[in-house]
């Protein structure tokens, strides 16, 4: 275990689905003082009751270590999946952007969007709304590429992931 | 809610909430509840009017409630109970609160809450108990359905008992405490949660594991603590069983006391920043070492990188987040303290690895010469009187009465010297505050632990300054003629803050000085307690003796050395082999470092 190479890791947290429970897993991240890159949450089982959190944070082993026994320590979290760890996995990301602009700049922005297979969900004759989904790298070279083409908005709604194959979270 | 359970009963008549809550705190055992009353639980408190089951014991502030009930449940092993009103009076719980969080200690704290339609209104003693007790408790719950109510509390005793015990908060809105509520029965074979599973059961590869490395280990140590008292009196009879089968050195943390019995040969004192010379001389020189339910807290360890070197370490905890959190471990073993020692001696009568011996000789050897150096030697000489000779004296008297002898302290150097002076040979009959260190735990503690114990001796060893972060709760003493007694180390400074001043601040008492304290006798008067001082050497005695004689509560008012400071001492940022012996050394001690200063 190393404590000095800091690594990036992507938690799945299966948790009840009851209020203040977000509260709980951030308070718990900035009491102890842990990184959060992204943080999606939603319910994922109306039935069970069930919402599922995806934590993208940085640390050293030991620490990533921590975050995730501190995280199981919650009392209404179900079960804690570093999946960083666990193998193989997909992680996604949906980013809305929205690009402002005239003439070539446009033309431009449209054919990038295509590249990166973006989708053209709004437009005016002045602006395009793209929606892209993908890693969160794949997001970063696109935004950058709309900079100089009159980039106006993003939004992005944070990592989910999922281990390939059979190997699934279940409460 | 978040737990499920396959047979429990509702009942189909329908009682008012308060009368449900009153009934779920029977069902789970409850016979005493620490409370102050308020707008938002004058339901509650219309029921416990109405009932025999329950008593009530009126405080005068509720953090003395929530420190009343850690003692009770330290005490006792059972969970303590409080009842408070919504908004400042949970918020007064709160201090209490977070003290049983950091100290594992197992509370229900029930807070009223301004009825469901005004949540969120700012109404009057509207506070968002949930919102701000969250980092503080091990859980918590606010009620917003009457017929979650009876589950939410059954949830909420076990929750605070099981695993790592802790604080858990039941906020309960006034309109559910009157609206009808059906009952639901606690389920008979336990609470089964959906999401909270403690792992009790040991692995038992780990404990062979743990065997071997300890039978080869030709400098062994057990380093216990607060968890072994938290598993129950059966744990401190295994710790006390594994340890004289083994024949290991054995060190207490502050927590610990009372796990192994003081005065066993084998014992080496606690550990820790003001921890004994051998204790820690063998913590730091040590090759294996048995950490049994405490935390590697920073009072313990010293500097990190300098923490018993060449050590290999097994950690016994019953919370996965303490392994590996400040120290890295090499065989962490997850459990409860009481059935890891039931496996550890098991299997250490029936694993053949051979036992080093000869090498596990020549290591007593080598302690023993460690404690020719008597690092809590004092002289008690003239008049004034010592605050270490105070507590030695209170300790050898209180034996030769044979009575069952509890003893809480407050926070600061009295609460060192009681640690080191007085022995503690039981578990669950010392009562302090560990983690938080919160002045003025200690009167109340004590008032919760006589109410348990009607028949015990129930001490407070005090400071002037720390009683009097508490004092009214005399008041509570004289209401409920509790005989608690309040031993105090009068030396008119903040002695820890002073010795911390002197030590690292150049001399310089920067608000250290209490200017202007009571005189404690009358104050005693006031409260219709007694009041006694010590001025000299040569009262101490009687003053002792009248104390331990009167059959209501006292104030002993211990007038003792202004200047002494409490060594041992391990600096901060130093290391367990670079400890402070005594004013002599303090001179010559290596100067803390920057890193150093910035520690607490």
């Amino acid at each position: 275990m190393s404590d000095t190479n800091v690594r990036t890791a992507t938690i799945a947290v299966l948790v009840e689905n009851e209020a203040g429970i977000l509260a709980r897993v951030v308070g718990l991240f900035s009491g102890r003082g842990y990184n959060i890159e992204s943080l999606t949450v939603a319910a994922v089982d109306e039935e069970k009751l069930l919402s599922r959190i995806t934590v993208v944070t940085t640390g050293t082993d030991m620490v990533i270590e921590q975050i995730k026994a501190q995280l199981d320590r919650l009392v209404p979290v179900h079960m804690v999946n570093d999946l960083s760890l666990a193998g193989p996995h997909l992680v996604r990301e949906l980013a809305l952007i929205k690009v402002v602009g005239k003439g070539e700049h446009r033309v431009e922005a449209l054919r990038l969007a295509d590249a990166f297979r973006a989708h053209v969900v709004d437009a005016t004759t002045e602006s395009f709304v793209f929606e892209m989904t993908g890693h969160g790298e794949k997001i970063d070279a696109f935004c950058a590429l709309m900079r100089p083409l009159g980039l106006a908005e993003i939004c992005r709604t944070g990592a989910v992931a999922i281990a390939r194959g059979t190997a699934h979270m279940a409460a | 809610m978040s737990s499920t359970s396959s047979a429990t009963a509702v009942t189909t008549d329908q009682r008012p909430g308060a009368e449900v809550v009153l009934r779920a705190l029977k069902d789970q055992g409850v016979d005493v509840i620490f409370g102050y009353p308020g707008g938002a639980v004058l339901p509650i408190y219309d029921a416990l009017f109405q009932q025999n089951a329950i008593r009530h014991i009126l405080v005068r502030h509720e953090q003395a409630a929530v420190h009343a009930a850690e003692g009770y449940a330290r005490s006792t092993g059972k969970v303590g109970v409080v009842l408070v009103t919504s908004g400042p009076g949970a918020t007064n719980a709160v201090t209490g609160l977070v003290d049983a969080l950091m100290d594992s200690i197992p509370v229900v704290c029930l807070t009223g809450q301004v009825p469901t339609h005004l949540i969120g209104n700012d109404a009057f003693q509207e506070a968002d108990t949930t919102g701000i007790t969250r980092p503080a408790t091990k859980h918590n719950y606010l009620v917003k359905r009457s017929e979650d109510l009876a589950k939410v509390i059954h949830d909420a005793f076990y929750v605070a008992r099981s695993g790592r015990p802790g604080p858990v908060v039941v906020d309960l809105p006034k309109d559910i405490l009157i609206k009808p509520a059906p009952y639901t029965e606690a389920p008979a074979a336990g609470v089964e949660h959906r999401s909270y599973r403690p792992v009790t059961e040991p692995d038992p590869a780990r404990i062979l594991e743990a065997v071997r490395l300890l039978k080869r280990s030709e400098r062994p140590v057990v380093y216990s603590g607060g968890g072994v008292i938290n598993s129950g009196p059966e744990a401190s009879r295994l710790l006390t069983e594994f340890v004289r089968l083994t024949n290991m050195p054995c060190t207490n943390t502050l927590m610990g006391l009372g796990a192994f019995p003081a005065s066993d040969r084998r014992f080496l004192g606690m550990l820790g920043m003001h921890g004994t010379y051998e204790a820690n001389l063998v913590m730091h020189g040590c090759d294996v070492m048995l950490n049994m339910g405490a935390r590697f807290d920073d009072r313990i360890t010293g500097r990190l990188d300098a923490f018993s070197p060449s050590s290999k370490k097994i950690h016994a905890d019953i919370d996965p987040s303490s392994i590996n959190k400040n120290v890295k471990v090499d065989v962490p073993i997850v459990g409860d303290a009481g059935r890891i020692l039931a496996a550890m001696i098991e299997c250490w009568k029936s694993d053949t690895t051979p036992i080093a011996k000869e090498a596990q000789a020549a290591w007593w050897t080598q302690i023993e010469e460690w404690r020719t150096k008597n690092c809590l030697a004092y002289v008690q000489q003239g008049s004034i009187i010592k605050p270490q000779h105070a507590v030695r004296r209170l300790y050898e008297m209180t034996q030769a009465t044979g009575r069952d002898t509890f003893i809480s302290t407050e926070v600061g150097q009295h609460q060192m010297w009681a640690a080191q002076y007085f022995g503690v040979e039981k578990p669950n009959r010392w009562m302090t505050s560990g983690g938080l260190g919160t002045m003025g735990y200690g009167l109340p503690a004590a008032m919760g632990v006589q109410i348990a114990h009607p028949d015990a001796l129930c001490i407070d060893i005090a400071g002037e300054a720390s009683i009097l972060m508490n004092i009214q709760e005399m008041g509570t003493l004289a209401q409920y003629n509790l005989p608690v007694k309040v031993f105090i180390l009068n030396n008119q400074y903040m002695g820890m803050v002073r010795q911390w001043q002197e030590l690292l601040h150049g001399s310089r008492y920067s608000e250290s000085y209490s200017e202007a304290l009571p005189d404690f006798v009358k104050l005693a008067d006031a409260f219709h307690a007694r009041g006694l001082r010590a001025e000299t050497a040569d009262q101490l005695d009687d003053v002792i003796r009248e104390m331990l004689a009167h059959p209501g509560p006292v104030i002993a008012d211990i007038c003792v050395a202004k200047d002494e400071n409490c060594f041992p001492m391990i600096p901060s940022g130093a290391a367990h082999n670079e400890m402070i012996l005594g004013p002599d050394q303090e001179k010559n001690a290596r100067a803390v470092t920057d890193d150093g200063m910035v520690l607490v």
